[in-house]
């Protein structure tokens, strides 16, 4: 009897953390019908928004995938110099706030900041675009990738690269045609988690974005800027579609997380 | 394929897995590397395969100096103890990858599997993948896999120290029949000098990084060069201050020359054979003493009984026990 009340209390908890909040949002979007929610969602500045969204994620997953994998085999493969140093930077956006992450970009692109100056004397405008925002995401979204690689190829260890490596491949053969396909589920799954991060990112591209509605936006920010204009409307249909895409994201997750117990 | 290794040393750190090695191996043999677990005999495999680097020597294939080319290179097969199966691939495309990293003609991969799928028994599992075989097979899938490219060297790390005493038994004579077959130069590492003894032609034993001893099985055993070479390759027991073989020991009723007085201890039936044995008395260590069962019948051999024991007349070898 007493384990059923430790199981219903835990799930009524998450039900009211979770599913309420959401079920509310949902409610309250389509409280008027439907063509307002239309209405709200075909607007110029919010289909910005989305595109904005879509835009830094299409850029900033695919670097940090890549650069994940790199970096996931050389500290695994013991290859990388001052492993310590590259763990702690890539843990960094784990332990500090997105704003502090936001700041260190406005702060290094900003007009009189290291990397700034250079821009700004060659006119290449990089803080207040889409640019920056990219920067600010590729940083807060770069752990994931990196730390579902690194224990599934110490645990696969060496030897299969060294079996294709003894039967004539090369080193990027052997990369691309044994290891890649061995970590196949680790990087979808860093992957996932990186879009879902990317998707969600506020506080990081909060500080480097322009702020202009309709232009300067992501998602997040939209539905923030909505609430303070107290636009509701706006604000829950765009709230409800970036819940939406979180869903799919989720979905996809659990999928991939069964699929990947199945083959080990 | 001969193979000339010459002054090779490694270390890992603090720890000289090889000092000096200096063997040669000669073309279409099978060769084992016996040794203890920790004593170097992986290291040397995995230095002549290009898959480690020494720290200094060279190492000969066919007379040309490979010591600074990659392993991808050397033209090898190599099987490792725990198969290093690619797990994402069939048994079919496992066999495959040599031929198809070498971009081989389709029909000749096709042609090439089949036939080394045949020769391994493995044809009927093609499509399976290496994690739905047992231990056995896919110890079989990695040779084949090895074989695909022609090797003219194959070498073997422990293949069949992952696997049960039975299956180890087969594959082992398997192997023997394998390397006629193909007639390639085969080189295998062992901890298992009953495996070594059973299909190599030649047998190189290593300890702590160095070669105690060299040449066919027979000389060996018959002639180990040291107390440690004679441990490794069979069992032994110490009579009157000298290392021998158990079954070198003559047991005796009466007091002849040479014969070591004793008493029987205990007597374990070994099926065929009986061991036997015998406390010389204080300050010795109990000898052990192999005979037949007749013979411990014609004795009439009881526990407790005094007996004499004295070396037979073609002993394989004596060291003194304190020589070492």
């Amino acid at each position: 009897m007493r384990k059923y009340v430790l199981r219903y209390a835990v799930l009524g908890y998450l039900v009211m953390l979770l599913a309420v909040p959401v079920f509310v949002i949902a409610y309250r979007t389509f409280a008027h019908g439907l063509s307002p929610v239309w209405d709200a969602l075909s607007s110029h500045a919010a289909v910005n928004a989305l595109e904005l969204s879509l835009l830094i994620t299409a850029i900033a997953v695919p670097i940090n995938v890549i650069f994940g994998v790199a970096t996931g085999w050389f500290l695994a493969r013991r290859k990388m110099p001052l492993p310590w140093l590259v763990n702690a930077v890539i843990n960094m956006p784990f332990a500090m706030s997105p704003v502090i992450i936001g700041l260190s970009v406005f702060v290094l692109y900003g007009r009189t900041g290291w990397i700034g100056t250079y821009l700004f004397a060659h006119n290449i405008p990089v803080l207040f675009t889409w640019k920056a925002m990219v920067i600010a995401t590729v940083f807060v979204s770069l752990p994931f990738v990196v730390r579902e690689v690194v224990p599934v190829l110490e645990e696969i260890g060496t030897e299969q690269e060294q079996a294709a490596q003894v039967l004539g491949a090369s080193a990027l053969q052997g990369f691309f045609r044994v290891t890649l396909p061995a970590i196949r589920w680790a990087v979808v799954y860093g992957t996932i988690l990186t879009v879902a991060r990317a998707l969600g990112e506020y506080g990081a591209v909060n500080l480097v974005s322009s702020g202009f509605v309709g232009q300067g936006l992501t998602l997040p920010l939209y539905v923030d800027n909505r609430v303070n204009q107290l636009d509701p409307t706006a604000a829950y249909s765009a709230g409800l579609l970036l819940a939406l895409l979180s869903l799919i994201i989720l979905v996809g997750m659990t999928a991939f997380a069964s699929r990947r117990r199945r083959q080990t | 394929m001969s193979i000339q290794v010459r002054n090779l040393s490694k270390s890992f750190g603090d720890f000289h897995a090889l000092r000096n090695v200096s063997v040669d191996m000669e073309s279409g043999q099978l060769t084992a590397v016996l040794g203890p677990s920790g004593g170097g005999k992986s290291t040397l495999l995995r230095i002549i395969a290009g898959l480690e680097e020494a720290d200094r020597g060279t190492v000969l294939i066919d007379g040309s100096d490979v010591t600074n080319v990659a392993a991808r290179n050397r033209g090898i097969g190599f099987v490792f103890q725990h198969y290093a199966a690619f797990t994402h691939m069939t048994v079919w495309d496992n066999v495959a990858f040599g031929l198809k990293v070498a971009k081989a003609p389709k029909g000749k991969i096709k042609a090439r599997v089949g036939e080394l799928l045949d020769l391994v028994h493995l044809s009927g599992l093609a499509p399976r993948y290496p994690a739905e075989l047992s231990g056995g097979q896919r110890q079989r899938m990695a040779l084949a896999r090895a074989l695909a490219v022609e090797p003219a060297l194959l070498l073997l790390d422990e293949p069949f120290g992952a696997l049960d005493v039975k299956v180890r038994q087969e594959l082992r004579e398997w192997l023997r029949r394998l390397h006629d077959e193909v007639n390639t130069t085969t080189i295998f590492v062992t901890h298992d000098q009953e495996e070594a003894m059973e299909i190599s032609d030649q047998i190189i034993v290593i300890n702590e990084g160095r070669v105690e001893q060299s040449g066919t099985p027979d000389t060996l055993y018959d002639r180990p060069v040291n107390d440690f070479v004679m441990g490794f390759l069979g069992p032994v027991t110490t009579l009157g201050g000298n290392l021998v073989r158990p079954h070198d020991i003559h047991v005796s009723r009466t007091a002849g020359s040479a014969g070591h007085p004793a008493r029987i201890e205990r007597l374990v039936s070994l099926g065929f054979e009986t061991r036997l044995v015998a406390d010389p008395g204080p300050g010795a260590d109990p000898v052990t003493v192999q005979l037949t069962r007749n013979h411990i019948h014609e004795l009439a051999l009881e526990v407790g009984d005094q007996v004499y024991l004295s070396v037979s007349a073609h002993p394989a070898r004596l060291l003194t026990a304190l020589e070492g």
